[in-house]
């Protein structure tokens, strides 16, 4: 079995609220030297054969037509063992 | 003649018999359409209406596209079909590509439902004929992800085109960029809104009646264009 990694993060420009809302929880908790923080997501395909055998240019449609929205995020695609 | 509209159920949409609703009031004839069922019955037009597609899950829209009828509402809409998104049904029509920008998380993180004041800024659409350029309206908004975005220059062009169709007045209630409600394709003949004009179509039951210009517009429009 080989994993698929796909982390999806809104982009730099695009407003994170839900970031922003962490970042003020930390600063509540007494947390220090925090400048910035922002969500995202990740997914883990776990696809059948080897690293080999993974159609990466599949998985990077699969990345750029549904997990993420090229209009408002970025995705990096890494295959592991 | 009959002004025969669609309107699309997915597994979550919470909005579609008031659609249907606007549509029989503003003259026009409802027609039932199904997520799973590719065959759009030959309508006239399309309102994807609001909710929470597949539960919002991935992004709201997201998985709706792939929807076997968002296939042929997808290709139809390109030679022609109009169709009006409203909310869920705005984000669906982002997710599609069939309109620019996106609908994120409203900027203060909360779900809000209330009265929105807005302006309609363009009135050469199908779906907004009936107004008057400014005219001001008061239609119910409910959303949680409902902060319009789009890089600058897509902003731009949506202004310089006239393609903004609405835009909040008073008060910005979800961090949409430039105050922007609903946008419009190129040939006006697709719109996205993110408040809901088929709860004021009653006075009974809305704020005002307000959002029954969206349906009557395209209710003439189909009249007007019929041998």
């Amino acid at each position: 079995m080989a994993r698929v990694i796909v982390d999806v993060m809104l982009k730099p420009e695009i407003l994170d609220p839900q970031g922003r809302a962490v970042s003020g929880a930390l600063t509540r908790l007494g947390i220090t030297g925090v400048n910035d923080v922002r969500q995202g997501k990740r997914f883990e395909i776990t696809v059948d054969g080897n690293v080999a055998d993974v159609d990466e240019s599949a998985m990077r449609s699969i990345a750029e037509e549904l997990l993420s929205n090229p209009v408002i995020e970025d995705y990096t695609l890494r295959i592991e063992p | 003649m009959t002004a025969r509209i669609g309107v699309v159920t997915f597994p979550g949409s919470l909005d579609d018999r008031d659609a249907a609703r606007a549509i029989r009031i503003a003259g026009g004839e409802p027609v039932v359409l199904w997520h799973a069922d590719a065959d759009v019955r030959g309508v006239d037009a399309v309102v994807l209406p609001g909710g929470f597609s597949y539960g919002d899950y991935l992004r709201c829209g997201a998985i709706a596209k792939f929807a076997p009828v968002m296939g042929t509402v997808i290709e139809q809409a390109r030679t022609g079909l109009p169709v009006l998104g409203i909310c869920n049904g705005f984000q669906i029509l982002c997710e599609s590509h069939l309109l620019p920008g996106a609908l994120t998380r409203n900027d203060h993180l909360h779900f809000i439902c209330r009265d929105q004041r807005l302006r309609i800024d363009a009135t050469d659409t199908v779906w907004t004929a009936a107004y008057t350029p400014g005219e001001e309206i008061v239609i119910p908004l409910k959303n949680g992800e409902g902060g319009y975005v789009a890089d600058e220059s897509t902003l731009d062009a949506l202004e310089a085109e006239g393609r903004v169709v609405a835009r909040y007045l008073e008060v910005n209630p979800n961090g949409s960029r430039r105050d922007i409600a609903g946008v419009a394709d190129p040939t006006g003949r697709i719109v996205g809104l993110m408040p809901h004009p088929e709860h004021a179509v009653e006075a009974l039951t809305g704020p005002s009646t307000d959002g029954l210009g969206f349906f009557a517009s395209m209710v003439t429009s189909l009249i007007e264009s019929a041998p």
